[in-house]
């Protein structure tokens, strides 16, 4: 589905302090089955985006379309992971994974199944009955993405979801992705601060600047899929490469890899 | 979490210290109760106390009963009292703020001041020894449910949120298996205060239970019978205390499993 944001301005209103902006009138049209990278300062509001998508959150100016649907403040419409990995501690993976269907009153038996053939698809078969503390932190976020992925279907926001993870179980973890989502190739907005991350899996790259956030370049990443990481090291690659360091560099503050 | 079923084990082996320095004091008292000759009123050694507890045994059963039926359905009560007031104050800030302050201040009235009052107003029953295990039971049950329930991770309510979930669903698909580990905590203090609890009742006035068997042996000066009492009472106590720690078992599974 089309996910797009019209004008949509955020900012909080602590109690006493000054109103803190951290949203200015982002446009952003994202279509079918796209893969789309934000990359931003820390603190810039990426994952303010996200919860305003998700309807965790509401803005104040603006307005978010699915479709032609608006979905602004509205919970439910897209499949959501959060910064963190957030299992529930209490649940087996098989049922962290059927979450969306037990929320949605779906058939347990139906959900489970559902999940398991996820699981089993995706290499986890042998953990379905582990808790999430028996796993390692590469497969609680695959838990956590193929809970998305169930959930979401056709819509996923992924806010930073291998910022936890060390170089090697991320860069399985991006090819894991990409598989993944070569399968149903759903409307993705992925958040990260890895250009080489953001290079590697997406369609374009979106750059936001400072708090308050604005989108202040997006860039097309010209590969074709399916891609392989060598594609990092071509000589078009460097171009889009030195783009974005550049531009970040332009900002200041943000970790550049 | 750490690793758990290596750990029975090793708690066994850790507890052997305890059994040897609680095996030393048995000896050395019994050892002394017989050098300096004390009378069986006074201090009955602990081989007298144990056959206070084997030839009272029926009668003992018989006031052990009364006291378990007394704590088990005080116990069972205030944990409903008590889970329904804890998810009232959750579910209502407003209900919270009215009860919660009662709640901590009512801590500070005695029980034993309170307890003649029952007799007063419910007669020498069962009743009153009920009422006050659930006085006793239903503090630290509430206070542990409430405290469990207030779920400190918002990014986890945020991700139910954002699923569409309501906020039954995030109260029993977060909340509650968030607060069973506080739960049961407050369980267990509840349950070694439940006898004594019943007890303290049964002081007071009654006609069966291990209190009453405790104020006639003293009132008869037999001191052995009195520390059988408190055998009794001891092992009525931990029998509760296993049976909790045995149903968190089951019912925290997550908690009690090995990690890989
Ligand atoms: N609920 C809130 N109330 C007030 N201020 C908030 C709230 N949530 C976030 N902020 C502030 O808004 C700004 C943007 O936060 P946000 O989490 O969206 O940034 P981010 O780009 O995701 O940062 P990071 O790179 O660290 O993930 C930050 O300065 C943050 O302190
Ligand atoms: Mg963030």
């Amino acid at each position: 589905m089309t996910l797009e944001l019209r004008d949509v301005s955020l900012s909080y209103r602590g109690t006493g302090t000054a109103a803190l902006d951290v949203l200015a009138d982002i446009n952003l049209k994202i279509a079918t089955g796209t893969f789309v990278s934000i990359i931003g300062p820390s603190g810039c509001g990426k994952s303010s985006i996200c919860n305003l998508i998700a309807g965790v959150e509401k803005s104040d100016q603006g307005d978010i379309l699915l479709d032609t649907r608006s979905i602004l403040g509205l919970p439910g419409q897209v499949g959501y992971m959060p910064q963190k990995d957030l299992l529930l501690p209490w649940r087996t993976l098989l049922d962290n994974v059927a979450l969306g269907g037990d929320i949605r009153r779906e058939d347990k038996r139906k959900s489970r199944e559902a999940a398991r053939s996820w699981l089993e698809r995706f290499g986890l078969g042998e953990f379905t009955k582990h808790y999430p503390h028996q796993l390692s932190g590469g497969m609680r976020q695959r838990g956590a993405l193929l809970r998305t992925f169930l959930f979401g279907q056709t819509t996923l926001i992924l806010d930073e979801p291998f910022g936890a993870l060390d170089a090697l179980t991320r860069r399985e973890m991006q090819a894991w992705l990409l598989d993944v989502w070569s399968q149903s190739n759903p409307t993705v907005l992925f958040i990260t601060h890895d250009i080489e991350e953001a290079m590697l899996l997406s369609d374009e790259v979106v750059v936001l600047s400072q708090r308050p956030a604005r989108i202040l370049e997006r860039i097309t990443v010209p590969f074709a899929r399916p891609r392989d990481p060598d594609i990092l090291l071509s000589s078009q690659a460097l171009v889009v490469k030195k783009r974005l360091l550049d531009l970040l560099s332009e900002i200041g503050g943000t970790r550049a890899h | 979490m750490p690793l758990r079923s290596g750990r029975s084990k090793l708690k066994w082996r850790e507890s052997i210290p305890t059994l040897v320095f609680l095996v030393l004091c048995l000896v050395v008292w019994q050892v002394s109760v017989d050098y300096f000759k004390l009378p069986l009123w006074l201090v009955p050694s602990p081989s007298a106390v144990l056959t206070a507890f084997w030839r009272t045994r029926d009668l003992l059963w018989a006031h052990t009963l009364t006291t378990i039926l007394e704590t088990t359905t005080g116990f069972m009560l205030a944990i409903a009292l008590g889970l329904v007031a804890g998810m009232v104050m959750v579910l209502s800030p407003l209900a919270k703020r009215m009860f919660y302050p009662l709640l901590i201040v009512s801590q500070t009235v005695p029980l034993i001041a309170v307890a003649p009052l029952l007799i007063l107003w419910l007669g020498y029953g069962l009743l009153p020894k009920i009422v006050t295990v659930v006085l006793v039971c239903f503090f630290p049950i509430t206070v542990s449910l409430i405290e469990g329930l207030e779920v400190s991770d918002t990014d986890l309510l945020n991700l139910l949120t954002s699923m569409g979930a309501t906020r039954w669903q995030i109260l029993y698909m977060i909340r509650w298996p968030n607060a069973l580990p506080s739960l049961f905590a407050g369980l267990k203090i509840a349950a070694t205060y439940s006898v004594m609890g019943a007890v303290i009742g049964e002081w007071l006035g009654a006609s069966s239970g291990l209190g009453v068997y405790l104020t006639l042996s003293s009132h008869s000066f037999r001191t052995d019978q009195v520390f059988a009492a408190i055998i009794a009472i001891t092992l009525l106590s931990l029998v509760y205390f296993a049976l909790i720690t045995g149903i968190r078992r089951l019912a925290l599974p997550w908690l009690h499993t090995e990690q890989d």
